[in-house]
C-alpha cells in the first residue's frame, strides 16, 4: 500500500490536467479506468470556478455572451487556479488575461471593463470606514489646507482607461437594452463604497492623477499640481467636491503649526 | 464602526443555541426576503469562507440576521483531510468568523480541498485507513484547540473509492469522534449518494451511523448521471429539491437520533425564498413527527 502522502499530488495533478492519468490508488480499485467517476471532480472544480467568475464579471459576461465567457473563463481557471480557499478574492488577474487573449482583441475596452468590475468587487468586500462630510473642509485656512494630506476610504479604487468604461459598465450591469455608446471617449473611473452601496463615478479631467497623488500620501497642494499636469483644464474645486460627495475621504490631516 | 463592532461578545446574547429545528443555507439572493418577512425558522447556516472579506454588505446582512436567528458556520476550505499541515492562516480566518458571529454550531468535512498551493474548490475524497485517520484526528484536534470548541465533521459525497481504504466511513467517523471529541454532521443525502455510487446499503449505513455523536443533519438534492459501466452515478449538486428516498432515510435517522438541527442545502440554481422555505417546512414536519413518536414511546413505556 503506498503511503497516503503519495496520493494527493497525483490526484491534484490529474484534476487540472485532463490528460493526466487517474491516480493508481483509485484505478487499482476498478476493472476499467473510472473516467466518468473521476471527471465528476474535474468538472466540479472548473464549473464552480467558472460560475464564480460569471458572478464577479457580469458586464464582461453580457458583452461577450454566455458561450464566449464560459470558454474564456475555463481557460483562465485552468491556467490560474485559486491559491486561497477564500474565493471572494479569486479572479483578480482576469483583466490582464483578457488583455492578452487574442480572441478578445475585437473588443479593445473589454480588459478595462473587467478592471472596473474587479474594483467594484474589491470595494464591495473592503473594510468599512466612516466617510467624512465636505463640511470638514470649512474653517481651515488655505495654507493649512494646501499642506494637508487625506486618508482615503479603504474601498477606494481607480481605473484609468482610453475607452468609455464607466458608460459601458453602467449599461451592462443591468438587463435593459444598451443604447449607442461613443467608443472614442476616454473615461477614468472612481470606485468607492462609503456605506452599503458601491459607487462608480466618471472622474473629471485630471481627477485620476489628483486622487492617485492623494492616495500616495502627497499633500493637497501637490495633488492639485499633479491634476493640473495631467490635464490643463483641471478644476480643483470640482474634483475636491466630487471626491467628498462620493464618500471617498475618511480623514484630513493638517500639518501641526511649528 | 458602530453596528459592526465585533468586540461585544454578548451582542447575540438574546438568540440562543441552534435548536432541534429546520434551518436553511443562507444565500445573498434571500437576504432582503428574510429580513423583510422574518420567517419562523430554526436557524441559518453560512459557508464560513463567504464571510472572510474585510467588510461590506455580506457582514452587514449576516450581522442583522444573526441578531434574530441562531447560526451555524460551515467551513468548506480547511482541507482537514489533507496530508500536509493545516493552513493556519485559514484556521485563523475561521476563528475570526466564529469569534465575530458566535455560532451555535461549527462544522467541516471529511475531505481535502487544497494541495501544493492550489485550492480546488471541491470536497475531495481520501482513502480511509489508519494512517489517514491519524492525520485527520490531528487536524481536528488542532482546529478544536484553536477555536476552543467542538466542531462537527461531515460525511461527504464521493465518486471514487481507493484500493488503500481499509475502514468503512462509519468506522472511521466513529473512531474520529471518540478520539477527538468532535461531533458528527450526518449528511443524509451524502449517505444516499455515496451508497448508490459505491454499491452500499444506505439504510444499513444510517442504522450503523454513530448516532450519539450526531449534532446536525444535512439534506439536499442531487443530480443523476451514469458511471463508466452504465450504472447510476449520483452527484451532490445541491441544485434541486430533496427526493423522497432521502426524506425516508431522514425519517429513519430521526427514529434513532430524535429531533436534531436539520439544514436544507440549496447552493446552485437557488430557488426563490418561498420554495426554499417550503423545503424547511417539510423538514419541520418530519421533526415534529419524530418528537411525537418519542412522546408516544415514552407514554407507552409509562
Amino acid at each position: 500500500m503506498p503511503p497516503p502522502a503519495d496520493l494527493q499530488p497525483a490526484f491534484a495533478a490529474a484534476l487540472l490536467g485532463a490528460e493526466a492519468p487517474i491516480p493508481e490508488a483509485i484505478a487499482a480499485r476498478y476493472a476499467n479506468p473510472p473516467l466518468r467517476r473521476f471527471n465528476v471532480y474535474r468538472n466540479t472544480i472548473v464549473v464552480s470556478l467558472v460560475e464564480a467568475m460569471a458572478d464577479a464579471y457580469p458586464a464582461v459576461f453580457r458583452l461577450v455572451g454566455d458561450a464566449f465567457f464560459r470558454a474564456t473563463a475555463r481557460l483562465f481557471v485552468i491556467e490560474h487556479p485559486p491559491a486561497s480557499p477564500v474565493l471572494l478574492g479569486y479572479g483578480a488577474g482576469f483583466a490582464d488575461f483578457l488583455q492578452n487573449f487574442p480572441p478578445a482583441a475585437g473588443l479593445p475596452y473589454l480588459a478595462d471593463v473587467a478592471r472596473l468590475e474587479w474594483a467594484w468587487l474589491a470595494a464591495y468586500h473592503a473594510a468599512d470606514a466612516e466617510p467624512l462630510d465636505i463640511a470638514a473642509l470649512g474653517g481651515r485656512d488655505d495654507a493649512a489646507l494646501d499642506g494637508a494630506t487625506f486618508d482615503l476610504h479603504p474601498s477606494l479604487g481607480l481605473v484609468a482607461s482610453a475607452h468609455p468604461i464607466v458608460t459601458i459598465f453602467a449599461a451592462n450591469r443591468r438587463d435593459e437594452p444598451v443604447g449607442a455608446i461613443d467608443l472614442s471617449v476616454a473615461e477614468d473611473a472612481l470606485v468607492v463604497r462609503p456605506e452599503a452601496e458601491v459607487v462608480v463615478r466618471h472622474l473629471p479631467a485630471g481627477g485620476h492623477a489628483f486622487i492617485e497623488a492623494l492616495r500616495e500620501g502627497r499633500t493637497l497642494g501637490e495633488a492639485a499640481e499633479a491634476g493640473l499636469t495631467a490635464a490643463s483644464g483641471f478644476d480643483l474645486a470640482a474634483n475636491l467636491s466630487g471626491l467628498f460627495t462620493a464618500g471617498a475621504v475618511t480623514a484630513i490631516n493638517t500639518p501641526s503649526p511649528e | 464602526m458602530g453596528s459592526l463592532d465585533t468586540s461585544d461578545r454578548s451582542a447575540f446574547g438574546d438568540v440562543g443555541p441552534v435548536p432541534a429545528r429546520a434551518g436553511v443555507g443562507l444565500k445573498p439572493a434571500h437576504y432582503d426576503a428574510i429580513l423583510g418577512s422574518r420567517p419562523d425558522l430554526g436557524f441559518f447556516e453560512v459557508h464560513a469562507e463567504n464571510y472572510m472579506g474585510a467588510g461590506g454588505p455580506p457582514h452587514r446582512y449576516l450581522t442583522a440576521i444573526r441578531e434574530c436567528y441562531p447560526l451555524s458556520v460551515h467551513g468548506v476550505g480547511l482541507s482537514i483531510g489533507g496530508t500536509g499541515p493545516l493552513d493556519t492562516a485559514h484556521l485563523d480566518r475561521l476563528a475570526a468568523v466564529v469569534d465575530r458571529y458566535q455560532p451555535g454550531l461549527v462544522s467541516e468535512h471529511l475531505a481535502w480541498s487544497s494541495h501544493g498551493g492550489v485550492f480546488f474548490n471541491d470536497l475531495l475524497p481520501l482513502p480511509l485507513n489508519q494512517a489517514t485517520l491519524d492525520t485527520v484526528a490531528e487536524h481536528v484536534d488542532q482546529v478544536q484547540e484553536r477555536l476552543k470548541r467542538q466542531i462537527l465533521i461531515e460525511n461527504p459525497s464521493t465518486y471514487v473509492e481507493f484500493a488503500s481504504t481499509t475502514l468503512s466511513e462509519v468506522e472511521f467517523l466513529e473512531t474520529l469522534a471518540r478520539r477527538t471529541g468532535c461531533g458528527l454532521l450526518l449528511d443524509v443525502n451524502n449517505v444516499h449518494v455515496s451508497c448508490t455510487n459505491h454499491g452500499g446499503d444506505a439504510a444499513a449505513t444510517i442504522d450503523a451511523f454513530p448516532i450519539e455523536h450526531v449534532g446536525e443533519i444535512h439534506l439536499a438534492g442531487h443530480a443523476i448521471d451514469t458511471d463508466d459501466d452504465g450504472r447510476p452515478l449520483l452527484i451532490d449538486a445541491h441544485d434541486r429539491r430533496i427526493i423522497d428516498p432521502v426524506w425516508v432515510l431522514y425519517g429513519r435517522a430521526l427514529d434513532r437520533t430524535g429531533p436534531v438541527p436539520t439544514l436544507i442545502e440549496w447552493d446552485n440554481d437557488v430557488p426563490d425564498w418561498p420554495t426554499l422555505h417550503g423545503e424547511a417546512l417539510l423538514a419541520e414536519a418530519w421533526l415534529r413527527r419524530s418528537a411525537d413518536n418519542r412522546e408516544a414511546l415514552h407514554a407507552a413505556a409509562g
